[in-house]
This record gives C-alpha cells, sequence and structure tokens, in this order.
C-alpha cells in the first residue's frame, strides 16, 4: 500500500467553529512527514480524527488502508501515539504508564524498553506526578518507539526535552526511516521538521496550504543575495523575480525567486563578482510567508 | 515581615476561589443543625417524654460511642449539641483541612505556587493568607450557629458554647492541616494524614466517652464535647483548642520558613519500574485508579451500619411518637425496630450511591484530565476501557451495601442476642444494590451522551435524596415518589422481599449502562 495516511476535504466544527476547513494530507508509506502549523491550525484535531477520537463532519479518512473511526481498535495495534502534551496518572510509576501504554498495544520489546530508558535517561521508578513536561514527554516517547509498529504519529513530541534528548530522538526517527517504518511528525520547530522530514504539509486555520518534499518547497521560496561587483550592478530591478533590492555603488542585495536565481546570478557576472554570498531558503522563511501577514497584524 | 508581603492581594485570591464553597458549606451546615434542634423541640414536646428520651440515650453506650457523652440531652440545645458535637467536629475538621490543603500544598503541586512565589509576594503569605480566611470562616461558621441556637429561644451562653466548641475543632484541625501539608509533598498525602487524625480523634472520644472520658482527653473532638454546652458550660478546653490551634501554626510556619517550595518532610517512595500484568487489564487498572473509594466508602458505612445496630433495638424509645417519624417509616410496615433499621440502611445505601455515582464519573475525571486520549490510540476499544470503570462502580456498589449490612447486623446481633439477625440484614443491605446501580446507570448514560453535564448524575442522586426524605412528609404523589428507584425496593427486614422490582430496576440500570456505553462509542474524545 502506497499510501499509510490519506486524508482529504476533512471538515470537523465544534459548535460554531470550524477547526478543520477541507484539510488534505497524505503520508507515503515509509517516509518522515512533517504536519506544520501555527497554534490552533488543526494539527491536534486531525490527528484526532486519525485515531478516531474525533469524528469527521465531513471528508474522506484513511488510515493504514482502513477507517480510523470504525477500525479504530484493529488500526491502534499498529501505530504508536505521543501527544505533546503528556498528563500521566499521579499515582502510577513511569515504569508502569510505559508498561500499561505498550501493553494495550499488543506488547512492548523488552530490550528496546530498556535501551530506550537508558538512551533517554529516564527513571521509571518515579510517581507520574512528580515528572517534569519534559520527562513525562519521555516517558510518552518510550512507550511508543518501544513498540513494533508500523507507523508513528507523534504530536509536537519533542516539547520539552532538552537538546541532548532531542538529539536522541532525532536518531530514534532517524533510526524508524531505516527501518521503512511511516512518521508522521506534527511540530512547530522548523529546525527537527528540516533536519528529519522528506516531505512536509503546512497547514492553517484547517486548511492546508502547501505540500510537497522540502525541495519542492525550497523551489518555492527565495534565495537572499549579497553581492559587490566591479563595476556597479545595472537593470537588477528589470529582472523577474527579483525582490526587495538595495543597490548602493558597488554592493547589491537582495532576494532572488530559486526559479530566477541563475537568470540573476549570469546577470551578475556581466558586472564582474569580486565576492558573492547567498542565503540558502530555509522552512523558516516558507513558514513565514505564509503566516508573515499573521506577524505583521501582530506588530 | 517581609516573609508576608501581598498577604492581604492573596487574602482577597483565596476569598475569590472560595466565594462559592464557604457559603454553601456554612449554608448547609446551620441549616442540618437548625432542622436538628427543630425535630427535637417536635419530637418531645413535654418535659416527661425528654425525660424518657434522655434515660433511654444515656443507657446506650453504643448511641454514646457513636454521638457522644449525654450531658445536655434534656433539653433542646443540649439535645441538639450532643447529636452534632461529634459529626460536627468531622465536619469543621474536613472543612478546613480542604480548605488549608487547596491553597497551600495543592497549589505547589501543581507548580501554580511557583508562579504565585516568583513574584513579589513574602514566603509565608500564601499560607498566611489561607489561615486567615479559615480562621474567618470558622468564625462565621460559630456565630451563623450560635444566633440559629438562640433563633430556637436557647439560652445565650449554651448557644456561643456549642457554636465556639465546632468553630475550635475546626481552628485546631487548621493548625493541624497547617502542619501536615508541610510534611507531605501530595495533596493527598497530607490529607491521609489529617483524616487519620480526625478517625484518631472521633475513636478516641468513642472509647473514652462510654468509660471514664480519660481517653476522652486525647482527643480535640472530645475537647469541645467537653465545653458541655447548655449543660453548666466550661469554657477552659476551648482556651486548650486555640492554644493547641495557635502552636501548630507556630510550628508549621516555622517549618514553612525554612523548606523548598514544593518539599516534604521525606521523599516520594519510588515505583515499581515495570507494570504488573494485572494493571493492564481494564478492570485491574481500574481498581488500581479507583482502590481508595471502596475502602474509603466502605469504612464510613460500616461505622454507619454499626450505629444503626447499636440504635436498632432501641429505636422506639428514641424515635417517640410522632406522626413526621411514622410518615417516613410506614413505606416499611414492619415492627418499629425492624422499620427503623430497614429505613437506616436506605439512607446508607443512599449514601453509599456517592460510590457508585463517583466511580462512574472517574471516566469523565480521566477525559478531561487528557489521560484517556493516550490510552484509546492504543488497541484498547473504548467500550473495554469503560467497562472497567463501570464494573469497578457495580460491584462496588455490593462491596459497601455488604459492609453496612454486616456493621449494622454484628451490632444488632448483639444486642438483640440473636445471631440470625446479622445474615437478615447483611441481606436487607445486599437488596438495595439494584436501585443504587440504577443511580450508577444513568452516570454512565450521561458520561456517553451528554459528557459536559455528567456532573448532573450528583443531582439526580440529591433529588433521590429529597424524595426519601421530604417525599413521604410533603406527601407528594405516587408517580413522583415512583421516579426515584429507592421507592422501588423492598424494604427488608420491614417487608418481605419481593425480586420482581429488583429484576426491573437492575433491567433498567442495565438499559442505562447500555445506551450510556452506545453514546461513549459514537461520540467525540476528548469533549471538552
Amino acid at each position: 500500500m502506497a499510501n499509510a495516511i490519506s486524508v482529504s476535504g476533512l471538515v470537523k466544527t465544534f459548535g460554531s467553529v470550524r477547526a478543520l476547513d477541507g484539510l488534505d494530507l497524505t503520508v507515503v508509506t515509509g517516509e518522515v512527514h512533517g504536519f506544520l502549523g501555527p497554534n490552533g491550525a488543526g494539527k491536534s484535531t486531525t490527528i484526532r480524527v486519525l485515531l478516531g477520537l474525533l469524528r469527521a463532519d465531513a471528508g474522506e479518512a484513511r488510515l493504514l488502508g482502513g477507517d480510523p473511526w470504525t477500525d479504530a481498535v484493529a488500526l491502534h495495534r499498529r501505530l504508536a501515539y505521543v501527544p505533546g502534551d503528556v498528563s500521566l496518572w499521579p499515582h502510577l510509576s513511569g515504569g508502569e504508564a510505559i508498561d500499561l501504554l505498550g501493553r494495550l498495544r499488543g506488547g512492548l520489546d523488552s530490550a528496546r524498553r530498556a535501551e530506550l530508558l537508558e538512551r533517554f535517561e529516564l527513571d521509571p521508578t518515579k510517581k507520574g506526578r512528580t515528572y517534569s513536561k519534559g520527562n513525562r514527554q519521555k516517558v510518552a516517547l518510550v512507550a511508543a518507539l518501544a513498540s513494533d509498529v508500523e507507523l508513528l504519529v507523534l504530536g509536537e513530541p519533542t516539547s520539552g526535552l532538552d537538546p541532548l534528548k532531542e538529539t536522541v530522538f532525532r536518531e530514534c526517527v532517524e533510526e524508524l526511516r531505516q527501518a521503512g517504518r511511516t512518521v508522521l511528525l506534527s511540530s512547530h520547530i522548523l529546525a527537527e521538521v528540516e533536519a528529519l522530514c522528506d516531505r512536509v504539509t503546512i497547514i492553517r486555520a484547517g486548511r492546508t496550504v502547501e505540500s510537497g518534499s522540502l525541495a519542492d518547497l525550497r523551489h518555492l521560496t527565495r534565495t537572499s543575495i549579497a553581492v559587490e561587483t566591479a563595476t556597479p550592478p545595472a537593470g537588477l530591478a528589470t529582472l523577474q523575480g527579483v525582490h526587495a533590492l538595495h543597490v548602493e555603488d558597488h554592493r547589491a542585495r537582495f532576494d532572488v525567486d530559486t526559479s530566477h536565481l541563475g537568470d540573476a546570478l549570469s546577470h551578475l557576472t556581466r558586472f564582474g563578482i569580486r565576492s558573492l554570498t547567498s542565503q540558502p531558503p530555509t522552512l523558516e522563511e516558507l513558514f513565514l510567508r505564509h503566516y508573515g501577514d499573521e506577524l505583521a497584524e501582530a506588530v | 515581615m517581609r516573609t508576608l508581603t501581598g498577604t492581604s492581594t492573596l487574602i482577597r485570591f483565596v476569598v475569590r476561589r472560595e466565594r462559592l464553597r464557604i457559603p454553601v458549606y456554612l449554608l448547609v451546615m446551620v441549616a442540618l443543625i437548625a432542622s436538628t434542634a427543630a425535630q427535637s423541640k417536635e419530637l418531645y414536646p413535654s418535659p416527661a417524654e425528654r425525660n424518657e428520651y434522655a434515660a433511654t440515650v444515656a443507657d446506650n453506650p453504643g448511641l454514646i460511642a457513636m454521638v457522644g457523652p449525654t450531658y445536655g440531652v434534656t433539653n433542646v440545645g443540649g439535645d441538639t449539641a450532643w447529636q452534632w458535637g461529634a459529626f460536627g467536629g468531622v465536619v469543621v475538621a474536613l472543612m478546613s483541612m480542604f480548605m488549608v490543603g487547596r491553597h497551600t500544598r495543592a497549589e505547589e503541586q501543581s507548580g501554580r505556587s511557583e508562579l504565585v512565589r516568583a513574584s513579589p509576594v513574602g514566603r509565608n503569605a500564601p499560607a498566611a493568607a489561607t489561615l486567615v480566611v479559615v480562621v474567618a470562616a470558622n468564625v462565621l461558621l460559630g456565630a451563623l450557629i450560635a444566633l440559629t441556637m438562640m433563633g430556637f429561644d436557647q439560652p445565650a451562653a449554651g448557644s456561643i458554647a456549642f457554636a465556639a466548641s465546632l468553630a475550635g475543632v475546626g481552628l485546631l484541625f487548621a493548625g493541624i492541616a497547617v502542619v501536615a501539608v508541610q510534611a507531605s509533598q501530595a495533596t493527598s498525602g497530607a490529607y491521609g494524614l489529617i483524616g487519620a487524625v480526625i478517625g484518631a480523634s472521633y475513636m478516641l472520644r468513642a472509647a473514652g466517652d462510654v468509660g471514664d472520658r480519660t481517653l476522652s482527653w486525647l482527643s480535640p473532638i472530645g475537647w469541645g464535647q467537653s465545653m458541655r454546652p447548655f449543660a453548666d458550660e466550661r469554657w477552659w478546653p476551648l482556651l486548650l483548642l486555640l492554644g493547641v490551634g495557635a502552636a501548630l501554626v507556630v510550628a508549621g510556619f516555622a517549618r514553612l520558613g525554612r523548606r523548598d517550595d514544593g518539599a516534604g518532610l521525606v521523599a516520594p517512595r519510588p515505583g515499581p519500574p515495570v507494570a504488573r500484568p494485572a494493571l493492564t487489564r481494564p478492570l485491574g487498572f481500574a481498581l488500581r485508579l479507583q482502590r481508595g473509594g471502596p475502602i474509603g466508602w466502605g469504612a464510613g458505612l460500616f461505622l454507619g451500619g454499626l450505629s444503626i445496630g447499636l440504635t436498632g433495638q432501641d429505636a422506639e424509645s428514641i424515635l417517640g411518637d410522632s406522626e413526621q417519624v411514622d410518615d417516613i417509616f410506614a413505606r416499611a410496615g414492619g415492627s418499629v425496630v425492624d422499620n427503623y433499621i430497614a429505613v437506616s440502611l436506605l439512607s446508607m445505601a443512599l449514601i453509599g450511591t456517592g460510590f457508585a455515582v463517583q466511580a462512574v464519573l472517574r471516566m469523565r475525571g480521566e477525559e478531561s484530565a487528557g489521560r484517556l486520549e493516550p490510552l484509546l490510540a492504543t488497541a484498547l476499544a473504548r467500550a473495554r476501557w469503560a467497562a472497567g470503570h463501570i464494573a469497578m462502580a457495580l460491584v462496588g456498589t455490593i462491596l459497601i451495601l455488604a459492609v453496612s449490612g454486616l456493621g449494622a447486623g454484628v451490632a444488632d446481633a448483639i444486642s438483640s442476642g440473636d445471631a440470625g439477625r446479622l445474615p437478615l440484614l447483611l441481606g436487607s443491605s445486599l437488596a438495595l444494590a439494584p436501585a443504587v446501580w440504577v443511580l450508577a446507570g444513568i452516570a454512565v448514560a450521561l458520561f456517553g451522551l451528554l459528557p459536559r453535564a455528567a456532573a448532573a448524575a450528583w443531582g439526580v442522586l440529591g433529588a433521590c435524596f429529597l424524595l426519601a426524605y421530604l417525599g413521604p412528609l410533603l406527601a407528594l404523589p405516587d408517580w413522583v415518589m415512583d421516579l426515584s428507584p429507592f421507592t422501588h425496593v423492598p424494604l427488608l427486614p420491614a417487608a418481605d422481599l419481593s425480586v420482581a422490582p429488583l429484576a426491573a430496576l437492575t433491567a433498567i440500570g442495565a438499559a442505562f449502562i447500555a445506551v450510556g456505553l452506545v453514546g461513549f462509542r459514537r461520540r467525540d474524545v476528548p469533549v471538552a
């Protein structure tokens, strides 16, 4: 089966609030898929629909070839879930919570469990109420990663983790990719998504605004160029795809659509390039472009 | 006094958070005391009847153990003070405990105190603000009780002594609570500690009161009763209550001034690194989460059952000749003793229904706390998860009703000298289970269909209480009375066992549960 998750036109309303408004999401089997969006965009709602916790009002959702609502229990044997905000049972130890979640899923690999406890440096004997946020997160991560499942649904899984444990988490995801597992990684930590994901879907206000491989998306972004030339560069303003141009004697700074980068560079060579620095487009920029007007409004 | 900076702001904050609880608690407490006084006035109108009643209760060690020494039972005020001395002491102690715990240790445990303490607020300010409000609530309660008793034309000195004895016990337990919340890292641990002191205080005075009262002097509740309201009042035990309370507050604050935010006396014990197999089965899991419920409610109902058994054989003289009482007991239709026991067991079952409703609504609590979502994301079916908690409620009901019947049966068998009374009363209590199950079923249905309104199950239970107690007095029409499942259970041992209503109630309860489960399987999770 090609797609682990395929969602189209998903709608979910809570009273008068339209949390999902025709959302599309496709996760190919075996890929690590980034699921991006600002707070309140509908990431958690989408995940809850995929887990059969919420019933969609309209649209199509398929998960591992089944219907997430009617086949919930059978599908859940094949997936593991880590919520972004883990709350544990106050009087159960972390180890008990891990075993509870793992065994309900159909058992977990105790060697792998021990290995993960060590890698994440988690003490399983502490009671749920005494864990910090990061440690609660680790409990859920260990329970999920120690299960032998096809699909991992991770909702902002690294919130509260320190950078060292974040690295451990990235290693674990890399291992999952090597093993051919599918991962849906919901996040707003762009560096994490850039480092881990094959493809990303960006959503906003319950709709998908962009979806594709990072290379595809970069293609849509702009590269920042700072250049110094032998003779003052002229005619840049007339080039297609050049934005935010500042020219000062022999120096120029501008952004260029990545698709027009070649034209801009060949234009510049006529003036004798002395030095040139370029900033590659980042996911950050992509994100800002989609949510930039919100930022502008906020300012 | 830099350690108290910000106290006045925090006092307003505590008052804001308690603005509903304190008035409700004060009004209920005063209303209950007023109704006792009114009943006492009505049940025994003539001095002769009062003296007969006083002689009977003074002769009943079981009753004295439950309630206290019979100092002024010959007058209305003294009778009210007698009936409320021990129970009232427990209630005011619990109020102080919860108020102190809620605004001190619970805040630390949740991490909210960090937020407050990071602002220019003194180390002792949160606890001091809490204490001010708790003291004010206890004093206000005392004032209301004193005014109420004077409203019943009782002497001012006795009214004030009675009020001060309860408020004094409340204040002393506020001191105990201030110390206990320093000791335990978990709010539940502090409550356990204080609860143990309350229980010990009650039991010590029970043991003392049936003897020469030496042991009663080890109990703060006993100190309150030693003020002898309406019977040649003594005032110095009040100083004992206030003095020890103040000393405890000083000790608590001394510890508070030296300890870390969030720290207790002992570090929390580690738990098991791996889960036992039972934990991962739905029933085992529900049992692990809720095991405190049947134990706590069972202990309470056992004591209640004991008191029924201890007083049962004296029912005739204690109840006297009153139409009111006849009305309430008329339904049962047996001898006075059996009527009294049957109706009292019904009261215990109504109280025990609180356990069943609580056990079912735990599901809603788990959902709201966000702990249901990760479980349902595993291969656990919704109905299976719910079944664990529902089984807990239904089986737990049988357990606590058995314990209530056992308490009544043992005591009654001893005081009547008839061993056969034990299985009879045990069975009588168990026969009430189907009515409790109906309420549990209603709670399941609400959880499944109207999760936001799940707490309305408590309202349904309240309505059943009202129908059981006020229905006969108000002569409500039959169809209204029939709305309560408790109207339909046969009231053993006074009435005969009839299986049909029990089967019907069980079926109704099962239908409610089925409807609730269907609703739960079809609805969104979590519903905010």
